[in-house]
């Protein structure tokens, strides 16, 4: 590039710029009108904006602005009115008893619709979307309950969670009779054969089933009872069921006496306010719930 | 204007732009003061404005345990697909809990804000999900979240904890102004160790240096720890530290 003295181009009439690369040289084309005046108007805009919104850093603090906005301050408004109009749908909730909400369609339905929102984002990590459970997580629709299918058992397991870091969480621990060598591993072959039967399935062959109930009789009647159909109290599973939460092969079934399984479900009381979870617990009571 | 002599663009300021335009190194300085500018006025006041970090009850640094957890999550990149930063916008609060605070990534080095959420928002997923879940979850997502489309990241369930660096790692972080105590620093690996071992007596000076700790074996499945201890023990921590009860949303609004 050299530098060209400033020209008027002939066609164009315009100047040019004094830049020449051999011989092309290059117009000193004004900025279009429009653009221009858009540029000022975003300039003056931001003088606006610094006064109506914070803006400016000072010494120890910010300039608020004229109508004192704040993010968060708006998110709570919005959390407010998102409240109250939930609330306006959801009237009644709020006081009515379990009993109460159960005993009234119009309550019913609403808390179905707030508790279905809320298991989907809640519980279907463990519990599957529409409440089937997996292995390890119970199926919710199957009618039988760990810990009891009334209204007011679903909302105690919910609120405070089983085996979870809460003062009146569902507690219970089974041993790990093979673990901590409270059973032989041929003694837990054979409860577990036992266990098997008690669920209508197959004993392995030459496996010494008596014994198998003897042992039940003797370690896991307390809790399983004495026909193996479980104690809620306890959140022992009722055996006879054919609904096996670990599997019922004999492997499965070896591992749960030997180690234990003793599942946790969080506490929700902590994270999740009231209403949520009484909706919650009339959804998951609509799914298998039991009176 | 003349067609012959020094280019000439007229007398008034707003002409003058050509000088800057036609002189490569004054237009290099001319950006660097705009630039300067702009990071005084944005950046600087971050640093001594009261009202940056608010004013919350719980935070503490991580312990041993959820610091080699942490290490392993920038490791495997998973701020690439996990946020953790609830935005004050009100489907999000609704969706994840209390907008993140600044205060909340204070002692993060490098925070984990992340910009991408191919998965969910994890700021404050401790204590949603058990243990055995996350170890589930690790090993194969889609076993329990069949939409998911998370990679398996089963082998941290079978990856010894490298603990070589940890001390020093530690040290680091105090050094950069994380309030580690001389206790803190002397206690590092019987720490680590403890957060694991629920019955062992050092799990209570454990719990005194290091408040709400979560404190169990996160992954049954190996007596030794895991990485996987370390991610769960990390991931079961996010977000539950400050106390809320105690915290003034209105004294912090902005």
């Amino acid at each position: 590039m050299s530098t060209d003295p400033v020209q008027v181009d002939r066609i164009s009439g315009q100047t040019t710029t004094g830049h020449e690369w051999d011989g092309i040289r290059e117009l000193n084309t004004p900025l279009p009108r429009w653009w221009l005046w858009l540029f000022y108007l975003t300039i003056a805009f931001s003088f606006a904006y610094w006064i109506v919104y914070p803006a400016w850093p000072l010494a120890s603090s910010y300039t608020a602005g004229l109508f004192g906005y704040t993010n968060r301050g708006r998110v709570a408004e919005e959390l407010a009115a998102g409240q109250a109009a939930r609330m306006q749908a959801a009237a009644g909730l709020e006081t009515a008893t379990l009993a109460q909400i159960a005993a009234d369609p119009k309550l019913t339905e609403i808390a179905l619709a707030e508790g279905k929102a809320a298991f989907g984002d809640n519980c279907t990590p463990c519990h599957g979307s529409g409440g089937q459970g997996q292995r390890g997580y119970p199926n919710l629709t199957a009618g039988r309950w760990l810990w009891g299918g009334t209204l007011d058992q679903i909302h105690g397991t919910i609120t405070h969670g089983i085996r979870a870091d809460d003062p009146d969480t569902r507690a219970s621990a089974m041993p790990s009779f093979g673990k901590d060598g409270i059973l032989k591993p041929e003694e837990v072959r054979e409860v577990a054969n036992y266990v098997r039967t008690l669920g209508g399935l197959e004993p392995e062959q030459g496996v010494d089933v008596a014994a198998g109930k003897k042992i039940f009789a003797d370690n896991c009647s307390a809790c399983h009872g004495e026909d193996g159909k479980g104690n809620i109290d306890m959140g022992a599973p009722n055996l006879t069921t054919k609904v096996w939460q670990y599997g019922s092969d004999i492997s499965d079934l070896i591992y749960t006496i030997t180690y234990a399984r003793n599942s946790v479900m969080p506490a929700w009381g902590k994270r999740l306010d009231p209403v949520t979870i009484k909706s919650l617990a009339v959804y998951v009571h609509s799914l298998g719930g039991g009176t | 204007m003349s067609s012959t002599g020094q280019p000439h663009h007229g007398g008034s300021l707003f002409s003058r732009h050509h000088i800057l335009e036609t002189s490569p190194i004054l237009l290099v300085l001319g950006i660097l003061v705009m630039v300067a500018i702009g990071g005084l006025v944005e950046i600087v006041p971050l640093f001594y404005l009261k009202s940056t970090i608010e004013t919350v009850q719980g935070m503490r640094p991580y312990t041993p345990l959820e610091l080699a957890g942490r290490n392993i999550y920038v490791r495997e990149g998973c701020y690439l697909c996990h946020s953790q930063m609830i935005r004050s916008l009100r489907d999000e609060v609704e969706r994840y809990g209390h907008y993140s605070l600044a205060a909340e990534s204070m002692y993060d080095h490098p925070f984990q804000w992340g910009s991408k959420r191919n998965g969910p928002d994890i700021a404050r997923v401790g204590g949603k999900y058990t243990d055995s879940w996350h170890v589930a979850h690790l090993i194969d997502p889609r076993s329990v979240v069949p939409q998911s489309i998370m990679p398996s990241y089963g082998f941290l369930m079978t990856t010894a904890l490298d603990t070589r660096a940890l001390v020093d790692n530690v040290a680091t972080n105090r050094e950069v102004g994380v309030p580690y105590t001389d206790d803190m620093m002397a206690n590092v690996m019987t720490d680590l160790k403890a957060q694991v071992s629920p019955d062992a007596p050092e799990a209570a000076a454990l719990l005194k240096r290091y408040p709400k700790a979560v404190v169990r074996k996160f992954n049954p499945a190996t007596p030794e720890i895991t990485e996987g201890d370390a991610v769960i023990a990390y991931l079961q921590m996010l977000g539950t530290l400050v106390d809320f009860k105690l915290y003034d949303d209105k004294a912090n609004l902005r």
